[in-house]
């Protein structure tokens, strides 16, 4: 017997689809939105993304589903948004991340679901992540959280280090299924990296506060102003503490500088200092928070490096005031790893970008502030390990640029407290912990890791992804005890 | 949040704290420091934990009014609370048996030395203590520095107590009195502590400094805590706070302290206007109470 065929609820035949141009994000204008925190992307309307929704082919074999780290079933929650049933779409969304309104607004979806998306192959593709977004903030407003369903307690408990989006993930996930879970967090507030690290224009910090608010309401728990490793460690958490497991998700940690001369000038931070101090600290409000910043205003700055976070900084100093805002990277702008709408939206907001340039000194002043930076152009030869074309310096091509703050967004290493406080939990050679890829479990019994602190720096949905995994594998090891 | 417990003026302008934090207390050692923040709007400073009592579950600082926040902390007292408290941080202090340590507080510094002067002294070391302050009224923790010291030496910089000077007279006359000395430590303010490491330099003695540089998560993440040590950048908060004084770069030190002046004098001065402010108000409402009491009290 044959299968009936699915009858859509899509009103637009499927052969007109491709034909519907991509709805576009409604955006502050990008005079305006240089100029202050508030966020650049607005969201779509009901209408928007009722018309989006609608441009999904529906395809027989999606290829979105299998892209994505935690494997939304985005047919299936795009269907529910062309149907109108907002909040059913989000609970979709929610089976397989507890995180929707962070990641609707910050995964690199190019590299994920609308990179694969069949459309993209000829015109833009859908529009997942917007679409994500949307129904993320629907159930925000609309979703009366004070009575979720919750699941028979195990007995089992499960603490959880770091509140960054590897933890919360674990920690959605294990609550979900009736472990007591606690989230220890090193920082005064919760979120990890997406407070500390993601600019409020990106990412406001509203829009965390409701996903964790959300959380509680699951039964997850939270302590502050706990830094493991050092107030606590694992030993204790675990032989003290009554923790059955514990998922390590601290994070990459330490910032890395490039070891050229004049790097303790006043006026070059680490791209984690400068972020932290605006996002975290709120310097931007001086001085009515009380951590200060050197003065932007009228000067030039510029950021090295070609991530998100080079690009969360530079475009923050466009917003504290910056006369003129650069972006120096070594390679050129194909291999930036920055996602392509933050590259978009830096540009339209005026940063000038020098590609394939290098500092190799940065110059100061009597006093020791920073006055400027020599450099030296790049050109690329052949692919190193990473599969990038190595940036090669050219000779005799070193110039200077005048400058009053430089910040260095060349990545991070990792931060050792854990690895020096829990004996028999095993680290590669540059000291990330060593976590099996689909178990997520360490060498230790009933300590598990994953995000920037197995692999090194990453993104927020890669993060979450081996905290799903994690999840997954800490829940079998309490049901069955087998290590 | 953090209870404090109890709250005294060690001097004007020098308060000790004894606060409720029960996880720090537990696994505080000697060399350790906290990281804490005063309310909502506050920012994030590092302070020397002076001693603990993992039974009652209390730590203790000492704070000297200097900026916004230390006047804001200053201010508080017992029965207040302080919104985060997070540590112990950085690496304890070496503790082992050296032989004769020479242990230098300089101002506040003192407080923060003692710890570490205690441990030695329990590590069957010879402790010689030299305790420094600008004036009589400045000299702070004097009783247990002598509790913990063989012999204990305290200087004034106006000579209105004890012996006119530096502690870095006391240190030279001990060098060249010939006395043997294997280690040195020396906490305080980075003129004090330069000049002992020019001191000790030139006589070979292996000399540590506990530096407090400017500081915002304290587990190294954020890199603002750099200093310079034999032309590397070590972070003061993971690497120290306690390094070789022969290898740090004093200048570096004191160019990257001096980084917010400008902004810092900002907000003393706001905050000094909105206390002027509120005690002016103060001062309204109980003229007022004396007017619809008729000045009858």
């Amino acid at each position: 017997m044959t299968q009936p065929a699915k009858v859509s609820a899509n009103p637009i035949p499927l052969k007109e689809r491709m034909k519907v141009p991509r709805q576009h994000m409604i955006e502050q204008e990008p005079a305006v939105r240089a100029h202050n925190f508030k966020e650049v992307n607005l969201g779509y309307s009901e209408e928007l993304a009722r018309a989006e929704a609608q441009r999904c082919l529906e395809c027989g074999k999606p290829t979105c589903i299998d892209s994505c780290p935690v494997a939304v079933k985005v047919p299936e929650f795009v269907e529910l948004i062309v149907k109108g049933e907002y909040l059913a779409a989000a609970a979709k969304i929610r089976e397989d991340n507890v995180l929707p309104a962070i990641t609707g607004r910050v995964c690199p979806q190019e590299d994920h679901c609308e990179g694969k998306c069949l459309m993209a192959k000829k015109v833009e593709p859908l529009g997942i992540g917007y679409l994500e977004r949307f129904v993320a903030d629907y159930e925000q407003r609309h979703l009366d959280i004070s009575n979720l369903p919750k699941a028979k307690p195990t007995g089992k408990k499960v603490a959880i280090v770091g509140s960054g989006p590897s933890g919360l993930t674990a920690a959605g996930d294990l609550v979900q299924k009736g472990h007591k879970v606690k989230v220890f967090e090193a920082l005064h507030e919760l979120g990890g990296v997406l407070v500390y690290g993601i600019p409020e224009f990106r990412l406001p910090k509203q829009i965390i506060r409701e996903q964790l608010d959300y959380m509680r309401a699951m039964g997850v728990e939270f302590e502050t102003d706990v830094v493991v490793g050092k107030t606590v460690t694992i030993s204790e958490l675990m032989e003290e503490e009554g923790y059955d497991a514990v998922f390590i998700g601290t994070g990459a940690g330490l910032p890395q500088f490039m070891g050229i001369p004049g790097e303790h000038f006043n006026g070059v931070y680490s791209a984690n200092e400068f972020l932290t101090r605006i996002n975290l600290m709120h310097a931007y409000d001086f001085p009515n928070y009380d951590q200060p910043l050197v003065d932007f205003r009228g000067k030039n700055v510029a950021v090295i490096g070609g991530g998100n976070t080079a690009l969360d900084a530079i475009r923050s100093s466009l917003r504290l005031g910056a006369g003129k805002a650069f972006v120096i990277y070594r390679r050129s702008e194909a291999e930036m790893p920055a996602r392509i709408e933050e590259v978009k939206h830096a540009k339209q907001e005026g940063i000038e970008f020098h590609m394939l340039t290098a500092p190799v000194e940065f110059l100061g002043d009597s006093k020791g502030w920073l006055t400027g930076a020599r450099c030296i152009k790049m050109e690329l030869g052949e692919p190193d390990s990473s599969g990038r074309r190595r940036p090669v310096p050219m000779a005799g091509s070193e110039y200077e640029i005048p400058l009053s703050v430089a910040v260095m967004a060349i990545g991070t290493t990792a931060n050792p407290l854990i690895q020096s406080t829990t004996p028999g939990l095993k680290t590669n050679k540059r000291n990330y912990i060593e976590a099996d890829s689909t178990t997520q479990r360490t060498s230790r019994k009933g300590v598990f890791a994953g995000g920037d602190i197995v692999t090194g720096g990453a993104t927020v949905i890669l993060a979450m992804g081996a905290g799903r995994r994690a999840a997954k594998s800490i829940d079998d090891y309490l049901n069955t005890g087998a290590w | 949040m953090f209870t404090i417990l109890h709250a005294e003026f060690l001097a004007p302008g020098i308060k000790r704290f004894v606060i409720e934090a029960p996880r720090i207390a537990r696994k505080q050692k000697p060399g350790q420091f906290v990281i804490l923040r005063v309310n909502e709007h506050g920012e994030r400073i590092p302070l020397t934990i002076e001693k603990s009592d993992p039974e009652r579950g209390t730590v203790n600082i000492v704070v000297q009014s200097i900026g916004k926040t230390t006047h804001l902390l200053n201010s508080l007292n017992t029965g207040d609370s302080i919104l985060d408290l997070v540590g112990p941080l950085g690496k304890p202090s070496e503790i082992e048996k050296f032989g004769t340590v020479v242990v230098m507080g300089g101002g506040v510094g003192t407080a923060m030395a003692y710890p570490t002067a205690a441990a030695l002294k329990r590590a069957g070391n010879k402790v010689i203590s030299i305790v420094g302050a600008r004036s009589k009224n400045l000299v702070i923790e004097e009783r247990e520095m002598r509790e913990v010291s063989d012999v204990l030496m305290v200087t004034t910089d106006d000579g209105t107590y004890a012996d006119k000077g530096f502690v870095t007279d006391k240190l030279r006359q001990l060098i060249e009195n010939g006395t043997r000395i294997d280690l040195v430590l020396a906490v305080g303010p980075i003129p004090m502590m330069r000049a002992v490491a020019d001191m000790t330099r030139k006589e070979n003695i292996r000399t540590l400094v506990s530096l407090n540089p400017i500081m915002i998560d304290g587990t190294g993440m954020c890199g603002g805590c750099r200093v310079l040590v034999e032309g590397k950048s070590q972070f003061a908060c993971v690497d120290g706070p306690e390094f070789d004084a022969h290898r740090v770069d004093f200048a570096v030190l004191v160019q990257r302290n001096s980084m917010y002046r400008v902004p810092e004098q900002q907000s003393m001065e706001l905050f000094q206007h909105e206390c002027e402010a509120q005690k002016q108000a103060q001062l309204a409402g109980q003229e007022d109470d004396l007017a619809v009491t008729g000045g009858k009290k």
